[in-house]
């Protein structure tokens, strides 16, 4: 029997096993499908990791260098090249290597921390051929940083998200032309700052409520159709245009990857596709936990590792005989709030939670309202769906109720 | 000098290619694209069918009852999946009903084992999503699915096992008679062989042409399909037809052999035979007609859409003859040309039979292939015992459907070898799963690359140009 | 004359109007506040970029880096041709300068290699 197994060894992962281990939680087992720690920040090696968390800008690596060293300087034991391919409820693994073959560890407490997965092509529908050339940012991505191989030398990119946008001025520091980035919103969902930096300084078009509306070439990419988009989405008719071009890379959303969630039985939010947690970032499941990209898409590296540690914390907690549940708050949200993190309270204390909004606001008011009375609030200049909000709930607030619902109102 | 070329390495040439080499022929398959299966038989509705489509007396009602009858074994023997989950159509009027009636009696004159009319109630007992506007449907138990591309490529590398040729990128451009046989020839290669089986599918009239027989056209028809998650594939369990109109046969509803579940084919014929594109409004007949059929499919949970090209023929049945002496035409081989194609290849051996005299099966045939998926299907301690054997079997390629490093490089030399990602994919089923290779494309290269002894730069999608990085980084001018 | 830019510190991203004249901001308009006003001086007067790239070791592997400070804007293309051309030799630790100057940054590793 382990204490403590996390699955992934990305930066939730470490930052998990790291604050579980602060916390006085000595057998902790890191399981990692990859042949090093870091996850996805490997071929992240531009940078912008890191302020919050480290008061610097790091690259990728450099951000998941600081926390493999906190972790490789305890005895935490990793596995790596392990592939985790089943969890039972009562917190039974089962993973794969080549050392071992298939195994199964017992544990006493289990955090998932597997990451999330770009959207593929294959879910758009995206009509006309299949050729070669087409990748989704990430895929592309790792070709260029991590093989050393350029995707193509003219490309388009659907999508606006971060990694589209980093992609694009990637491309072009290695000699691509990156003719245009379509994005389908008539607002990005990319951080600002990238859209400056990584299309504004190398002139390549953003155009905003635009599509591709067919793929061609037989063998591989010739070029794409792209076409404006009407208020529901739908391509306009007459606003096509062909652009020629051997790459179409897409940035269309990333999906948390909660297969072996399921097999656990844990309970899904169908907004975030991650699970269901309380406040611990603990899940429908007794004893498993979640955070990081397989809980919610986030948009800063740094805070998954703030939300990481309070699972590691809590699991550790939790192992320790130490949660205590006294109360079942549901957290709703209105429809301006797509989602929030945690979407249940069961301890009366202190507690952040994390949301985001559906469209782009201005001036608005996030409320909390308790019994239909509003107990909190929070004034904000400008709101986008692209970032993460916040608001702290005291402990206080929390007598009295079975639910709490985030308000937004815009002036 | 080989005894047979068959041109083309669809389920059909396949079949014949394993069925002469079972009666000791030395047989020579021609293939244009990178792979085998890659035409028609790559994007078809994956079914074997009972039988009670084509008109009596058809070779088409034929050959579908007694294909069908053949099929499990040979799938056995080959070691592919078969699953005998049985097919409906369903009728949403008293006119389909009509039709569905005359199904049956067509059905039970073809020879079809098992045919019954369900009512609503039967029905629903059975498959409990089917729309609440179907009233009556067809049950056919003997209907069953399979994967057409895992078949043929098994059926070409059984083949190939027991002494079969296989030329990949071997384009057929001229076909000359001599005083022996024949020679094909591309535009780099000659094969002389005493036999030519024509089974080129969509350009099986070319090949006709090139031996002075204009007899027949070809016609492309499009159909579309779009394929969901494995988490849809238990919505229904047996395949789902509507009752066939003026309009055609309709959109059909079935879980696949591996657990997705298929909807499609749209059906449109089209002039160019290379254009394997999807159209907008194919999906939407699609997604239109597939939610009569089935209280709601979760068209958001889809994978991929994909479109492929029947080879329609202009007589209405299939056409399996001899022009001329020593050359034999398979072709217009439409649905149910999977079904059919084990009792097509014992038609052509009959056929051959009467020109080289009777054929006696030969002794060290080896008919059993080892399956594609053993280590898949292989329990928990042989897959350790395999593991330790090999270590490449312990590392997880393709995180989505679970492919191991082994099993990639199986692929990569087992006969057929695939030489591109698309053939990795169609015998692994890496790539084929969530995140369609978004993570694992990049490893699959590299293992291609190192295994095939090219530059990472020439691996390829499908062979010809479709490459997949274009150069190395740091070595591009002009930036 | 004027410029006009995106402030990219936080995410109200104000459209912001610069005057300028020989090269000097003489005003911003529609910043909300100052840091969007020094953002804007610096990017009018003075623009600078990090750049991040890798460089491929003597060895064949690819190694991720990056300036040491950004460097200006308007050289970063000529400073990947020089990046580009640099082909260390292992192991390499993060911090380790790879080239002494480029348009007045260093150019380090930013991955431990062996």
């Amino acid at each position: 029997m382990t204490d403590l197994v996390i699955i992934g060894g990305g930066p939730a992962g470490m930052s998990a096993a790291y604050a579980a281990y602060q916390k006085g939680i000595r057998d902790i087992l890191i399981l990692e499908r990859d042949s090093s720690l870091g996850g996805i920040l490997q071929q992240c090696i531009h940078n912008g990791f890191g302020l919050h968390k480290f008061g610097e800008e790091l690259t990728g690596p450099e951000y998941a260098y600081k926390y493999e060293e906190l972790v490789r300087n305890t005895d935490i034991k990793i596995m790596l090249d392990t592939m985790v391919t089943d969890i039972s409820r009562d917190k039974v693994i089962t993973a794969t290597n080549s050392e071992k073959g298939i195994f199964t560890i017992e544990a006493k407490a289990v955090i998932l921390a597997m990451g999330c997965r770009e959207r593929s092509k294959g879910a758009l529908n995206i009509p006309g051929t299949r050729p070669s050339g087409i990748y989704s940012a990430g895929t592309a991505q790792k070709l260029v940083n991590m093989e050393g191989y350029l995707p193509g030398k003219n490309i388009v990119i659907l999508g606006s998200g971060d990694i589209g946008l980093i992609m694009a001025r990637r491309m072009t520091l290695e000699g691509a032309k990156v003719k245009a980035v379509c994005e389908l919103m008539p607002y990005s969902g990319g951080l600002k700052r990238n859209i400056v930096q990584c299309l504004d300084d190398y002139d390549i078009p953003l155009k905003l409520s635009h599509t591709v509306t067919e793929i061609h070439g037989k063998e591989r990419l010739r070029g794409v159709t792209i076409a404006k988009v009407d208020n529901f989405r739908k391509p306009i008719e007459g606003t096509e245009e062909y652009i020629e071009c051997d790459t179409l890379l897409l940035s269309v959303g990333l999906i948390p990857e909660n297969e072996l969630s399921k097999y656990a039985s844990v309970k899904l939010d169908n907004i975030t596709g991650g699970p269901v947690v309380d406040q611990n970032r603990q899940t429908s499941a007794d004893g498993i936990f979640a955070c990081g990209n397989v809980l919610h898409v986030h948009d800063l590296v740094d805070y998954v590792s703030q939300e990481s540690e309070i699972a590691g914390i809590s699991a550790a907690e939790y192992i320790q005989s130490k949660n205590e549940k006294n109360t079942s708050i549901k957290i709703t949200t209105d429809g301006k709030i797509r989602y929030s993190v945690p979407q249940m309270i069961t301890e009366k204390k202190d507690t952040t939670i994390y949301f985001r909004v559906s469209d782009v606001f201005k001036n608005a008011t996030i409320m909390v309202l308790k019994n239909d009375q509003v107990i909190l609030s929070k004034k904000k200049p400008a709101l986008a769906p692209g970032e993460m909000e916040s608001i702290r709930i005291k402990s206080d607030d929390l007598e009295n109720t079975q639910e709490l619902t985030l308000r937004l109102e815009v002036q | 000098m080989y005894d047979v070329a068959v041109i083309g390495a669809g389920v059909t040439g396949a079949m014949i290619a394993r069925t002469l080499c079972r009666f000791g022929l030395d047989v020579c398959i021609l293939e244009k694209e990178n792979d085998a299966a890659c035409g028609a038989t790559k994007a078809n509705s994956a079914i074997v069918h009972a039988g009670f489509d084509a008109k009596e007396g058809s070779l088409k009602a034929k050959l579908n009852v007694k294909g069908s009858k053949m099929m499990k074994k040979i799938t056995d023997e080959l070691g592919v999946k078969y699953i005998n989950n049985g097919s409906l159509v369903i009728g949403f009027n008293e006119e389909d009903r009509k039709t569905i009636e005359s199904l049956l009696e067509r059905g039970i004159k073809n020879g079809v084992d098992g045919l019954k009319i369900l009512g609503k109630e039967q029905l629903k007992a059975i498959e409990p999503n089917i729309s609440d506007s179907v009233i009556c449907a067809l049950y056919a138990p003997t209907g069953a699915i399979i994967c057409p591309y895992e078949l043929t490529i098994a059926a070409i590398g059984n083949a190939m096992d027991n002494g079969a040729t296989f030329k990949r990128n071997f384009c057929v451009e001229k076909i000359t008679k001599t005083d022996k046989g024949y020679e094909v020839s591309s535009e780099i290669e000659t094969v002389a062989a005493k036999l030519v089986i024509n089974a080129a599918g969509l350009f099986a009239d070319k090949i006709a042409e090139m031996i002075g027989d204009t007899s027949f056209k070809i016609t492309p028809r499009r159909g579309e399909y779009i394929l969901l998650d494995k988490e849809c594939g238990s919505i229904v369990s047996h395949t789902i037809f509507r009752t066939p109109s003026k309009m055609g046969k309709g959109i059909l509803v079935t879980p696949t052999v591996d657990g997705n579940l298929l909807t499609g084919p749209t059906s449109e014929n089209i002039t160019d035979k290379e254009d394997k594109s999807t159209t907008q409004n194919g999906f939407a007949n699609i997604i239109r007609e597939a939610n009569e059929n089935l209280e709601g499919i979760p068209y958001n949970k889809t994978i991929t859409s994909f479109c492929g090209l029947r080879a329609a023929g202009d007589t209405g049945d299939f056409i399996i003859n001899s022009p001329i002496d020593g050359f034999i035409n398979v072709a217009g081989i439409e649905s149910p040309g999977l079904t059919a194609s084990p009792a097509i290849a014992e038609m052509v051996k009959d056929m051959i039979e009467e020109k080289l005299g009777t054929l006696t099966e030969k002794k060290d045939f080896n008919p059993i292939r080892k399956p594609m998926h053993h280590f898949r299907s292989a329990s928990v301690e042989e897959k350790n015992e395999i593991i330790k054997r090999d270590k490449s079997f312990g590392k997880i390629i393709c995180r989505c459907e679970g492919v191991t490093e082994g099993e990639i490089l199986e692929a990569l030399r087992t006969n057929p070898k695939a030489y591109d990602l698309d053939g990795v994919k169609r015998r692994t089923r890496a790539q084929m799963g969530r995140c369609q290779g978004g993570f694992c494309t990049p490893y699959i290269m590299r293992l291609i690359s190192d295994e095939m002894n090219i530059p990472y730069e020439s691996v390829t999608k499908k062979g010809g140009s479709s490459t997949l990085v274009t150069m190395r980084t740091k070595e591009v001018e002009n930036i | 004359m004027t410029k006009e830019l995106t402030c990219i510190i936080c995410p109200m991203g104000c459209n912001m109007t610069v005057e300028l004249k020989d090269n000097k901001v003489m005003d911003v308009h529609g910043n909300t506040c100052p840091r969007g006003k020094n953002y804007a001086t610096n990017e009018c007067t003075n623009p600078t970029r990090t750049i991040t790239t890798t460089v491929r070791c003597k060895s064949g592997e690819l190694l991720p880096v990056k300036t040491s400070k950004p460097i200006p804007k308007d050289k970063i293309m000529d400073a990947m041709k020089i990046i580009n051309n640099a082909s260390p030799i292992l192991p390499v630790s993060i911090g380790d300068v790879i080239i002494e100057d480029v348009f007045g940054s260093r150019i380090v590793s930013s991955k431990n290699l062996k």
